[in-house]
């Protein structure tokens, strides 16, 4: 098993989510995540699906996605060549004697504080998984009290765009 | 991008309501026959329909016979079948004709109705969420709530269930939808840009195909239903006639190559042919079109075919790589591919490269000799099914359309009528759903009026869905019904006899007893007979073949421990086939 990013174009039409997640369902296959958003095309959304499954199984998702009418595009984003991000934004207890450290951390991750109030900091932080579990880690000896994560999105390096590429399992 | 579907010209435009459009759009897209049933949401859309000159709206007893009367007519003459049911049970009703033409790629379009979609979410009386339901058994669907969408959902469902690989699309709309006033505009063109199916072959992949099937000292063509719902029984019987190479037909495709054919090695599978299941255990290629190495099929799949490397061809590119590798993936129409490769083959030919099928052919033929289908007699003098059904297909002739539903009679119909002709063979195959013969045969005999429709069907899945013979009855339709009565749930009392030590729990349907066919059959207006004798068998079908003013049912009283075989138990290899009871074929050694 290995993890798998699918970049996929989808007609932005009602019921085109729950189109696609009970397919993984269906086929009894887990997303790892899935993250939604709008394109620079109007009416396209794209949906950065992130699986963990073998390479039959990875052309089985890809070409029964295919298939879905409201699909127009699947492009596997190669790990080393794209870029991946989450973003996750940290709720941490606020007190004084541990700020500092806290701080310097944030900074260190090239985080983000955008929220502080007399009992907590809240931190804003983006990057690839690996990035943000080693964040996580680092600020756990300080009390975090609350974490919100997205799902990847994921671009290709280089000049070409995802309307350039062939499309995966055709 | 000077596409011209992309263009969306326009024809006619006046005010009409949504209800109006729709029958309009059924009109247009040539939907000839609908079969459901009124109700509420779906009420506006039956006034325009009372007055539609060419569609027919033939009114069924429950929309599931409505929803498997669409598919025997689409299976019987490759056109689309068209359903039609109210919202909420009548909706859900179609829940299983829908996942049936979904697993057996029958071409059919569900118009449902829906709540108003003010209504919509708020758990409105008769209110499902079938487009919810039904997305994993549709090829596609609609929630339509705007009436100036109903033609092009329309145009686009009918578009969809018939090209590709031809499946179940349902059409949900709201009922102020239905009752909303529009201008009336048809689009000449669909615009489904995530919709492109591939049907011309790639010519190096056929090039390929063509070296490897005149290589190949056992091939084997392995076909599926695909071939028949693309139409290419002829550029099939041609690729055999010129290759000699033997033809195995699956349940879905029986029908697609002559039986007479001396190639033809019979049906592959849990109940196939000794002759095809050791073609296909032995075979060094197996040609396969538009077929997709179900389970039922192939047994244990991993000791399937062991040797043979594959060809796969198919339109829907899913299908290839799912169960089975392939050397040389075809995506392709079947029909296309074949007369391409017909061509390509002949070349090699003519180049001088031909294996010699003799030996093959050899082994085949001593399969086939000391391993023919066949049935024991009953000992008690009650009646064979076998025998029954044996005498159907010699009476009744290929020319017939024949009709099952799931079970025994099923695989007895599939092994011992002989068929000779694509779509005369009409049955659940992949979802195996009870009940479908008496509806499907009904809508083959709506499609095909001048031909001779039967329905073979077991007791227990006639009391599925017999209602539909008051709607036959009155609609002029004709249908026979061969009832093969073996008072029991016949496979699953068999699984019974041979996995579950003959304790057989709740398959006793005391159907020699209750209810009394011939007196129902009398009730809904048919003709009713009743065989318990050898010798009547003839009569009685003979009886039924003269009488074409109302529908006629035998209840043949039939022994109930026949039993099905060939058999390989589920989930065995192949190899295990056993052709009776604890009788295994004797392979031959396979050559050093």
């Amino acid at each position: 098993m290995t993890r798998h990013t699918l970049s996929v174009l989808v007609q932005d039409q009602p019921g085109v989510l729950a189109r696609i997640s009970a397919l993984f369902s269906r086929r009894a296959y887990n997303i790892e995540s899935l993250a939604v958003g709008p394109t620079e095309t109007p009416e396209i959304s794209r949906m950065t699906i992130v699986v963990d499954v073998d390479d039959q199984a990875l052309e089985q998702i890809t070409k029964q996605l295919n298939k879905l009418i409201n699909v127009l595009k699947i492009v596997e984003m190669d790990d080393t060549t794209a870029i991946g991000r989450e973003l996750m934004l940290i709720k941490m207890r606020g007190d004084d004697a541990h700020r500092a450290a806290i701080m310097q951390h944030v900074e260190v991750f090239r985080g983000r504080i955008v929220d502080v109030s007399s009992e907590a900091v809240t931190i804003e932080v983006t990057g690839s998984r690996d990035k943000l579990e080693a964040f996580v880690a680092a600020l756990s000896p300080y009390g975090i009290k609350e974490i919100v994560q997205s799902g990847v999105v994921a671009l290709a390096r280089g000049g070409r765009s995802i309307g350039d590429r062939a499309v995966r399992g055709s | 991008m000077s596409d011209p579907h992309k263009e969306g010209k326009t024809v006619m435009s006046e005010k009409i309501t949504g209800a109006q459009s729709l029958v309009r759009s059924l009109e247009n897209v040539d939907a000839q026959v609908v079969f459901g049933i009124p109700g509420g949401a779906i009420l506006p859309a039956y006034d325009p329909l009372m007055d539609s000159k060419s569609v027919r709206h033939i009114l069924v007893r429950h929309e599931q016979g409505g929803g498997h009367a669409a598919q025997g007519y689409a299976a019987a003459t490759g056109r689309v079948g068209v359903c039609m049911a109210t919202s909420g049970p009548g909706a859900t009703n179609l829940v299983t004709p829908i996942a049936d033409a979904h697993m057996d790629s029958v071409p059919l379009v569900a118009i449902t109705g829906q709540v108003s979609s003010a209504a919509i979410g708020s758990d409105a009386f008769q209110e499902a969420d079938i487009r919810g339901i039904t997305m994993p058994i549709t090829k596609h669907n609609y929630l339509i709530t705007d009436a100036a969408e109903i033609p092009r959902a329309i145009k686009e469902a009918f578009h969809l269930a018939s090209t590709g690989r031809p499946g179940p699309v349902l059409v949900d709309i709201s009922k102020d939808a239905l009752q909303a006033t529009v201008d009336f505009d048809w689009p000449e063109f669909v615009d489904m840009p995530g919709y492109k199916p591939t049907t011309k072959p790639h010519a190096r992949q056929i090039k390929e195909a063509a070296r490897m099937i005149v290589e190949a000292k056992r091939p084997v063509l392995y076909v599926g239903g695909g071939v028949i719902r693309a139409g290419a029984n002829k550029e099939l019987r041609a690729l055999a006639d010129l290759t000699g190479i033997p033809v195995v037909t699956t349940l879905m495709a029986r029908g697609a190559f002559p039986d007479s054919h001396p190639q033809h090695m019979g049906m592959p599978g849990m109940h196939g042919s000794v002759g095809a299941v050791g073609a296909l255990q032995q075979s060094d290629l197996l040609i396969t079109l538009g077929a997709r190495f179900d389970d039922r099929v192939t047994g244990q799949l991993s000791s399937f075919a062991p040797r043979a490397a594959v060809i796969h061809i198919d339109i829907d590119p899913a299908e290839i790589g799912k169960n089975r590798v392939a050397d040389i993936p075809i995506v392709a129409d079947v029909r296309e591919a074949l007369s391409q490769l017909v061509p390509a083959v002949t070349a090699e030919f003519d180049a001088g490269n031909r294996a010699d099928l003799t030996p093959w052919w050899k082994t085949l033929n001593n399969l086939r000799e000391t391993y023919p289908l066949g049935y024991d007699m009953p000992t008690d003098g009650t009646l064979s099914p076998q025998l029954i059904i044996e005498r159907l297909g010699k009476i009744v002739g290929p020319e017939a359309i024949y009709a099952s539903g799931v079970g025994q009679h099923q695989m007895w119909a599939a092994q011992f009528i002989g068929y000779e002709n694509p779509n005369t063979w009409i049955n659940s195959g992949g979802l195996g759903t009870m009940g479908y013969a008496i509806p499907a045969a009904m809508g083959a005999k709506v499609g095909c009026p001048d031909k001779t429709v039967w329905a073979v069907d077991g007791d227990g899945c006639f009391q599925m869905t017999n209602q539909e013979l008051a709607t036959c009855t009155i609609n002029d339709i004709p249908i026979k019904v061969a009832l093969i009565n073996n008072s029991s749930l016949g496979m699953v009392r068999q699984w019974q006899t041979l996995f579950y030590n003959e304790r057989y729990s709740n398959t006793d349907l005391h159907s020699h007893s209750f209810p009394d066919f011939v007196k129902l059959a009398d009730a809904y207006g048919c003709l009713g007979l009743r065989v318990t004798e050898a010798d009547e068998i003839d009569k009685a079908i003979e009886k039924a073949m003269e009488t074409n003013d109302v529908p006629v049912v035998i209840d043949f009283r039939v022994h109930r421990d026949a039993m099905v075989w060939p058999m390989v138990a589920a989930g065995m290899s192949n190899d295990e086939i056993q052709f009776a009871r604890d009788l295994a074929p004797k392979w031959e050694r396979e050559e050093a």
